[in-house]
């Protein structure tokens, strides 16, 4: 008989190695605890609260909104909180987690480098030693965050095995965990990975729904037409979505990276290239070749530069209650220096795929439409990067 | 008696891994044939995988040499066609579980069936997914091998009861490498499984020399040798076949 535990439709699983699997069954009976435990949740409230910024704005971009003319837009500030993105909001609760567990060392692999700076951040909050694993490519594109994680306290391990990207981080950090699993947690960074961590990390990331929710019925009086997010492993995109779906007339849309487009192999468009598969310990959707082999995916945008997809985020698309959208990098350039120059506000490359999708449907939509982009990042980490796509060399 | 349990009839088996196509199908050949002559009682296939994740550094650089090189599951199911014309070695495939998934579990196992491979380890398959590959094994007389870790402790009773073929004890934690020294109580893990059934159990990971191969077979009923082969493979490339030859025949020695 299967064991359904931790399963999304047919999507998620535990497809791990044996040495692994008990690490992953103590992880999912301390999280069953200490969820429903007041303690923990009120030092997580109260870190979230005084520590990252809670709750983050959801800012009604007037400017943007005339510009395109058409639905209203709002954005959730994610990029407000302390590190600069939403992945603070998952790290906090798991290194919280791990620590109640006994944990003394957190381990986290990281692409554009913001969960890795993320992860650094609450293990020296925590006094807990942290090993963060960066594919090599990735460490050149996003130096800047390579030494703020060293900054905070932080070894930076440069991956270079297969692509030197962010699935090469996620292998090299499960590789780690299996030679140290008493006193390691892995912190991973998004809804991926082998249950219980999609649930996890939905859960913790949730709270950005939870109060977008609060905050459009508190402005508007009534829930969006639409919410749209960049998905990845699709942390940001989960936790925008989550206490929205079941608001069946509010439309859920993830944006993947299409790189330069998805009729080339320059893409990392899971849900619109790939296929059904079994990779990092889940069931779900990956872009890989006839025999299985994972394919090495591209674009301009570290933290989307994945070959798979959250397990929920595969079920959400089977099921058709959400949608996922590519985005290439041209769109996502232009968005992002669209809402810079727009809003004042510079989106992480990652946030711009969103915000590009949103410029496409807005001018589409009625004055009375609503719709909610989420800015999961600051766009900081991302200026030189962009500056050498316009072809301009700038010096950090 | 399946032909697994053959490889364990006549004392200790020694098991050489090998990954196929590394650094070409005909290479592989040639090494599989001199294992065979030089006493292998059972012989691992590795199908390459891009990302082996239950894998060191020595290894993975052999899965992307194979895969670099052309091979596919396709040309191996060919390859081993071939050599089961002369070799009658029991044989399983050792790959990831996305490779069987993504050809299709009935077509690929049932094609081990036709071409004569005898089981198939997949590390990224532990005993809560097994359902997902083991009815069609059961159906084609597949032998769906089981792992055991240093970590796995009250699951060992539950594993054993249901494995098929032999049980993959894993000597240490981490991935595969040869290593100086395994630090698990290896007997304590065979004691308990032996409570839970009769079918032979082999340690693998870490183990490269004759040494720590006598020290294995001491408690277990076969050794397995992955990384150690591989590095030669690595060294020697498509003159590898006289040095793993040699090396496997040290190996069985001292198992005996």
């Amino acid at each position: 008989m299967t064991n359904q535990k931790g399963r999304f439709g047919i999507h998620g699983g535990q497809y791990i190695p044996e040495t692994l699997m008990n690490a992953v069954i103590e992880l999912e009976q301390a999280y069953e605890h200490y969820k429903n435990d007041p303690d923990f949740q009120r030092e997580l409230s109260d870190l979230l609260a005084n520590y990252a910024g809670r709750p983050s704005l959801l800012y009604y971009a007037e400017k943007l909104t005339n510009t395109l003319g058409g639905a209203k837009i709002y954005l959730k500030r994610e990029d407000l909180n302390h590190t600069g993105s939403h992945k603070i909001n998952n790290v906090l609760g798991q290194a919280l987690l791990a620590k109640k567990m006994g944990k003394t060392r957190l381990i986290a692999e990281t692409g554009a480098g913001q969960h890795g700076v993320a992860t650094a951040t609450a293990a020296a909050l925590l006094g807990m030693e942290c090993v963060v694993f960066m594919g090599e490519e990735d460490t050149k594109r996003q130096a800047l965050n390579v030494y703020r994680m060293k900054l905070l306290g932080s070894k930076v391990v440069p991956v270079t095995s297969g692509t030197a990207t962010l699935k090469d981080a996620v292998s090299e950090a499960m590789r780690e965990w299996t030679s140290r699993i008493d006193d390691t947690h892995y912190c991973l960074g998004s809804v991926m990975g082998p249950h219980p961590f999609p649930t996890i990390v939905r859960d913790f990331q949730a709270v950005i729904s939870k109060e977008a929710r609060e905050q459009i019925l508190e402005y508007e009086g009534r829930l969006p037409d639409a919410v749209i997010a960049c998905v990845g492993g699709g942390s940001n995109a989960i936790g925008s979505f989550y206490n929205f779906i079941n608001d069946k007339d509010v439309r859920l849309i993830g944006c993947e990276a299409a790189g330069r487009g998805i009729d080339t192999f320059e893409t990392a468009a899971t849900v619109n290239t790939g296929r059904l598969g079994i990779f990092h310990g889940m069931k779900s959707y990956f872009c890989q070749d006839e025999y299985g082999q994972i394919a090495p995916v591209y674009s301009i945008s570290a933290g989307l530069d994945y070959p798979g997809i959250g397990p929920e985020h595969a079920h959400l698309h089977d099921i058709g209650r959400a949608e996922y959208v590519p985005v290439t990098d041209d769109e996502a350039v232009d968005a992002f220096e669209f809402l810079s120059r727009t809003e004042g506000i510079i989106p992480a490359i990652e946030s711009a795929h969103a915000v590009a999708h949103a410029m496409k449907i807005a001018p589409e939509m009625g004055k009375d439409k609503i719709i909610i982009v989420t800015i999961s990042g600051r766009g900081d980490k991302d200026c030189a990067a962009i500056a050498r796509y316009r072809g301009e060399d700038i010096y950090e | 008696m399946s032909k697994i349990r053959e490889a364990f009839a006549g004392g200790k088996a020694f098991i050489p891994f090998i990954t196929c196509g590394d650094p070409d199908l005909e290479t592989t050949g040639r090494i599989v044939r001199e294992m065979a002559a030089n006493g292998a009682d059972l012989i691992e296939l590795g199908i390459p995988f891009s990302d082996p994740t239950a894998e060191g550094p020595v290894i993975q650089g052999a899965n992307i040499r194979a895969l670099s090189g052309g091979v596919t599951t396709d040309r191996i199911f060919a390859f081993v066609e071939e050599l089961r014309k002369d070799v009658s070695t029991p044989m399983v495939f050792m790959t990831y579980a996305n490779v069987v998934y993504s050809y299709g579990a009935e077509k690929f196992i049932s094609t081990c069936r036709r071409i004569g491979i005898d089981g198939i380890i997949l590390p990224d398959l532990p005993f809560e997914e097994k359902d997902e590959f083991l009815p069609v094994c059961r159906e084609y007389g597949v032998d769906l091998i089981s792992l055991i870790a240093p970590t796995s402790a009250d699951r060992i009773a539950m594993i054993a009861k249901e494995a098929d073929g032999f049980i993959y004890i894993v000597s240490s934690l981490g991935v595969t490498g040869v290593r100086s020294k395994i630090t698990t109580d290896i007997s304590a893990l065979v004691k308990v499984i032996r409570e839970n059934t009769d079918i032979p159990c082999a340690v693998g990971f870490g183990i490269s020399t004759p040494e720590q191969a006598a020290e294995m077979s001491r408690y277990a009923d076969g050794v397995i040798v992955g990384s150690a082969i591989v590095r030669q493979i690595a060294e020697y490339g498509r003159d590898s076949a006289g040095p793993v030859g040699e090396y496997v025949r040290k190996m069985k020695a001292a198992l005996k």
